[in-house]
């Protein structure tokens, strides 16, 4: 129980590292600052090991495991509504999978980092600020309450904007850090306003409280929305910051400025995600809150055909993913909002895997392609770079939802639930299943055109070369478990039982809305699976296998179709090709209007030319009026201050006066 | 009768003292006048931390009271702080020294003078900060304005005059309504002391509700300019903009929340009524502060300016928090005054440093600062991410508090000063990027040095304060409880006496004069029992 009894120490490794490297790491050889940073990592990842080992012996009841440290906030704890936040961590089912994903995909991809970082200027730096950015994540997945999250919430952010900003001398790098920063913040806006409201509804922020509190108000229904349901659709907005959900994804995208183990762990595998993980973790709130609900799903189905149409014509190899990340984050809330938490925790578990991995490998090839993103320029790959090859398409038919593979499992679960769960939608469901059918055609269009057909660059120029062990490792660990993460899904298949949502269920049933749902919930659960036959030849596997088709037919059979089809439907092409021209529409009606007013009209105008024209306007008539005492305006400060205080005793006298003859 | 500490008039008067110190000294020995004075504040600072040792957070009364008799029966030199004036002590005695470290090499002109101002001003401040006296208030209040008069018209930048007229101009047009008020006060209650005029205003005769508005007013209007709430913050750009380094951080630091000061201690407890009347627009106007101020800031060229539009922003979340009227709030009002000390104070620092490389403030003439200048952007970065309010640094605390104690009455209120953390966001990185990131684009900036040992120990002092300040906010904050319930106890006391009155038109005589000197000796004789206590 060494572990339970001192939760702080998994946040306190990384954060040491951080410390150790940022403050020493500039004069160290690069040797010394791999070992802190790897070093405590793989010791945090250890300690939650031994963590979960020692969480599995807990009795259900002693589960959400809650320690308290100190009292970080408190006001006006002597009145009737004390304000008063603990730092405090807790550990479920729920955590324990967001740390195991956190510490073990961050600890592959600092392992992947000496290798690809190990040019760069400020080696040391790169490091502190990933060490800082798995304390934040981990504060954010183990928080007993909102604010202790919102810390975890707001430290990812900055460290997000660091990392993005790594290469600061390049202007679009530094530009994208703070786009990023801003954009998430306007969805934080919300999220404050959430918690502001949260803690005025139950009078406290600490999640068993404020669920306990919550389960005993009328839930809201779909016809009516409450206090609950804006609680939900304020944090919700958090989220979609966060996790860069429509209308908010723009940052992600620009995102890609950064290294490409930052855009792996950051921009896919973790941060990202958090938006996901608060929904699932204030699950209680929100399956009391059917519109904030609907909601939820309403976003992630349209973001993740929205964004995937968008990777259909990308050409930068991240930018396809990125548009990729964003659309698999709306399969995920998808899942979270028709009530399937366990499979959108699922779908965020695998993601972190072939998604990390495929980040990682397009790492690979720019490694290998010495700095060249434009897919357009590389080809035939395959032969050169094997391993980054194999890996690759391992996580892209983890990512089609070719069945066997990972995220075949978790997307079916969600586009299931979605189909005939509790809360289906069959709209959203086909939203859902439209941008599966795309998402396996980009994908596979990003394998061929990288690694199939003849090179099309120059070959004398460019010295293409697989990457070193440090680098190829890790993306073996993650194709395996992209293969084999998703099996503890597999039993399920033949009418056995999902160990992933059985382990989960706990926390998605710990406040069930009645005691018939709580029947009804475990009813479900017990209901025969489907059958493997029509598992396999499901939707999903259809579309995704058309996807694939196409995508072969296009980059390898007959490569002019796609520019007959952008040359038929033109216009389209135009505006899915400049992504809607999104970034446009908020720079000209947001970003320039509001710039320009506060120059001209609030700074130039009401500033200077309205108030400090009536005080300088005053000031001239005073000088004026007392033009006869001219002589008396020597310019000289010290003479205008003597005139002041005579002015002011004259006028106190005078008013005295005045206020004495009112009486 | 029990001796009264002086730990006070120690803490008050040490920095004068220390001037005459310094006036010893011939004009020209540079080293020794920087040596004593920040010897002498540092001494300050540690002896005012004597206040904590002594200070019992459970009793709302005043501590470390001081009385005796001073110009006539009814003007006294009466000292004490309580939980709302304690930490602002400790503030600006933190900051001084700061202060004098920053001007350590970037004054060059009669630098006697110079650290004899900033002792001066030292001195006016604390004794803001601890007059029970309103007389001796107004004359504390009066002697911040000279020093800091004289640093900006004489070690200011190029528009020094302008920009010194014009805050000797605002301020004393604020001054002279405050003195107004502070006469009347007396005349209705023939006293200056602040303890015996709130006891007058709750045991004897309430005021009419008009005559309590035009007080409220008049006091009101003087510490507005003060803060500056929007529309009356048009000084504090052009004097932060011309003002030394030195004279910016205890400007920004400590001087603007003497008028947030001011209203906790008069406005409230004085006038609650009118103030409960006036609270809507108040609490627009603050409002409207954070959010103009945050826009305009935005679009400044200058980095000092910038700086200066963000307190306008800033100063309008404590203005709100106070006008919230609940407990939660106004402890987060109080400790957002002195992360907005620390912080914005630390920011002015920072700016300071790139101006003593580069003579310039322009945003344009940086970039790629963090190139040549590694240590110092990344110590710029953290103060920028406290003002920010980066939780859990020390300025997300107090917005949050605020915030939060805002939201119990006025949910739009807080939704809308809530929008302000979005737009902290953008002045600062954006201005962040442009001065730190990018190419270096002007030559010049490419071989300037990065912190000095002396740069640096200012910039690790503020920014261990601001860590600490940002986990360890509860030992503040339960400092601040007690006389925080106890002022809006002794509010809802007297609105709740005033509805009476109001309902009973007929038992509360209309108007009644009391003939001064009756009125006076009684509260003399009040006065000396509540000593004796």
């Amino acid at each position: 129980m060494i572990l339970l009894n001192h939760l702080w120490i998994v946040l306190a490794l990384p954060l040491a590292g951080a410390a150790i490297n940022g403050l020493l790491g500039r004069r160290w050889p690069k040797s010394a600052v791999n070992s802190v940073a790897i070093g405590s990592v793989a010791l945090a990842f250890l300690a939650v090991a031994e963590l979960v080992r020692e969480f599995s012996s807990l009795a259900a009841a002693q589960i959400p495991w809650v320690q308290s440290y100190f009292t970080w906030i408190a006001a006006g704890t002597s009145t009737q509504s004390p304000f008063r936040i603990d730092f405090a961590l807790q550990v479920d089912q729920l955590t324990v999978i967001m740390m195991l994903v956190v510490s073990f995909v961050g600890l592959l991809i600092h392992i992947y980092s000496t290798g690809y970082m190990a040019h760069e200027e400020g080696y040391y730096r790169f490091f502190a600020y990933l060490n800082l950015f798995t304390f934040f994540m981990l504060t954010l997945v183990m928080a007993a309450n909102l604010i202790v999250m919102f810390v975890g919430w707001e430290g990812v952010g900055l460290c997000s904007y660091l990392l993005i900003g790594f290469w600061f001398l390049k202007k679009s790098a530094a530009d994208a850090g703070k786009k990023a920063f801003i954009t998430t913040r306007v969805g934080d806006f919300a999220f404050t306003v959430g918690i502001l409201l949260a803690f005025w509804t139950f009078g406290s922020v600490t999640f068993g409280d404020m669920f306990g509190k919550a389960a005993q108000m009328q839930p809201d229904t779909i016809s009516h929305a409450g206090v609950l349901t804006t609680i939900c659709i304020l944090l919700f907005i958090g989220a979609i910051g966060k996790s860069a959900q429509l209308p908010l994804y723009v940052w992600l995208p620009d995102a890609m400025e950064g290294p490409t183990p930052v855009s792996a762990l950051i921009h896919a595998a973790t941060m990202v995600t958090a938006g996901v993980y608060m929904v699932a973790r204030m699950n209680p709130l929100y399956s009391r809150a059917p519109i904030a609900l609907l909601l939820v799903a309403i976003v992630g189905a349209v973001t993740a055909l929205y964004s995937a149409t968008i990777g259909l014509l990308q050409t930068d190899i991240k930018k396809v993913l990125a548009y990729s990340t964003v659309s698999q984050l709306g399969y995920m809330f998808l899942g979270c909002g028709v009530g399937a938490y366990a499979a959108g925790i699922f779908h965020l578990m695998t993601h972190a895997f072939f998604k990390g991995l495929l980040f990682l490998a397009a790492g690979s090839v720019i490694h290998a392609m010495g700095g060249e993103q434009d897919m357009f320029k590389m080809g035939g790959l395959r032969k050169k770079i094997p391993v980054t090859y194999w890996t690759m398409l391992i996580a892209t038919l983890a990512i089609a939802g070719i069945p066997g593979f990972a995220g075949y499992f978790s997307k079916d679960e969600i586009l299931d639930a979605a189909h005939s769960g509790p809360n289906a939608n069959l709209w959203l469901w086909l939203l859902g299943l439209i941008g599966a059918g795309l998402t396996s055609f980009y994908m596979f269009r990003l394998i061929f055109l990288t690694f199939c057909g003849k090179p099309r660059f120059d070959e004398h120029k460019v010295h293409v070369h697989e990457s070193p062990k440090n680098m190829t490792i890790p993306l073996a660990i993650l194709a395996f478990l992209s293969i084999f993460g998703g099996w503890l899904a597999l039993p399920h298949l033949a009418g056995g039982i999902d160990y992933f949502s059985t382990f989960l269920k706990p926390v998605f049933t710990a406040y069930p809305l009645s005691a018939q749902a709580a029947v009804e919930a475990s009813a479900e659960a017990a209901s025969p699976a489907m059958s493997v036959v029509h598992a396999l030849t499901g939707w999903p596997v259809i579309v995704a296998i058309i996807g694939l088709l196409v995508a072969w037919w296009f980059y390898i059979k007959d490569t002019e179709a796609p520019k007959r089809l952008a040359k038929s439907v033109h216009g389209l092409y135009v505006l899915v090709f400049n992504k809607y021209f999104v970034d446009e529409i908020y720079a000209a009606l947001i970003v320039r209007p509001l710039l320009w007013i506060s120059t001209n009209i609030f700074w130039h105008g009401v500033d200077e030319r309205l108030i400090d024209g009536a005080v300088n306007g005053t000031a001239r008539v005073a000088r004026e009026s007392g033009g006869k005492l001219r002589e008396l305006q020597s310019g000289n400060a010290r003479s205008y201050a003597t005139w002041i205080i005579i002015g002011a005793v004259g006028f106190t006298i005078l008013l005295l006066g005045v206020l004495g003859m009112v009486r | 009768m029990e001796t009264q500490s002086l730990l006070l008039t120690v803490i008050t008067f040490l920095p004068l003292a220390s001037v005459a110190a310094l006036l010893v000294l011939r004009s020209d020995d540079h080293v020794w006048i920087r040596r004593i004075a920040l010897a002498a504040s540092v001494a300050e600072f540690v002896i005012s931390l004597l206040l904590l040792r002594g200070f019992d957070s459970t009793d709302a009364a005043y501590q470390f009271q001081e009385f005796y008799n001073w110009i006539g029966p009814s003007i006294h030199y009466h000292l004490g702080i309580d939980g709302i004036s304690l930490f602002l002590v400790l503030l600006t005695t933190f900051l001084t020294p700061l202060a004098i470290l920053c001007s350590w090499n970037s004054i060059h002109e009669n630098v006697k003078g110079f650290f004899v101002c900033l002792l001066v001003i030292e001195t006016a401040m604390i004794g803001v900060f601890v007059s029970l006296d309103l007389f001796l208030f107004f004359v504390f209040w009066e002697l911040t304005l000279i020093p800091m008069y004289f640093m900006i018209g004489m070690w200011g930048h190029e528009r020094r005059i302008y920009a010194a007229v014009k805050f000797i101009l605002y301020t004393m047009f604020g001054s002279i309504l405050m003195l107004v008020a502070i006469l009347w006060l007396y005349r209705h209650t023939g006293t200056f002391d602040l303890p015996m005029i709130e006891d007058f205003l709750a045991r004897g005769v309430p005021l009419s509700p008009t005559t309590e508005l035009w007080l409220f007013g008049a006091f009101f209007l003087a510490f507005a300019i003060k803060v500056p709430l929007f529309p009356l913050h048009t000084w504090l750009p052009d004097a932060h903009t011309e003002a030394p380094t030195a004279g910016s951080v205890i400007l920004a630091g400590v001087m603007l929340k003497l008028g947030t000061y001011g209203i906790l201690r008069f406005c409230l407890p004085l006038f609650p009524s009118a103030a409960h009347r006036m609270a809507p627009l108040i609490a627009v106007l603050a409002i409207i502060g954070i959010v103009y101020g945050a826009l305009v800031a935005t679009v400044q060229h200058d980095l000092k300016r910038l700086v200066a539009y963000t307190s306008v922003s800033h100063l309008g979340f404590v203005v709100l928090g106070i006008f919230a009227f609940s407990t939660i709030s106004i402890q987060g009002s109080i400790y957002q005054m002195l992360n907005h000390g620390v912080s914005t104070g630390a920011l002015f620092l920072a700016v300071g440093m790139l101006y003593d490389r580069r003579h310039t403030h322009e945003i344009k003439e940086f970039g790629g600062l963090t190139v040549p200048m590694p240590i110092l952007m990344a110590f710029f970065l953290f103060i920028a991410l406290s003002s920010l309010a980066l939780p859990p640094l020390n300025g997300f605390i107090g917005e949050f508090l605020i915030l939060i104690g805002t939201f119990q009455s006025h949910h739009a209120w807080a939704a809308w000063a809530a929008s302000g953390a979005v737009l902290s966001a953008i002045y600062l990185l954006w201005a962040y990027q442009r001065v730190a990131f990018g190419p270096v684009t002007v030559e010049k900036n490419r071989t300037l040095p990065d912190v000095s040992h002396r740069e640096r120990l200012i910039l690790v002092v503020v920014a261990a304060a601001i860590i600490f300040m940002g986990v360890a906010s509860p030992l503040f904050t339960r400092r601040m409880e007690t006389s925080t319930n106890a002022m809006l106890q002794q509010m809802s006391d007297q609105l709740n006496r005033a509805q009476e009155a109001n309902r009973r038109p007929a038992a509360a005589p209309p108007r009644v004069i009391l003939p001064a000197r009756s009125s006076h000796s009684a509260l003399a004789t009040f006065a000396e029992r509540r000593v004796a206590q």
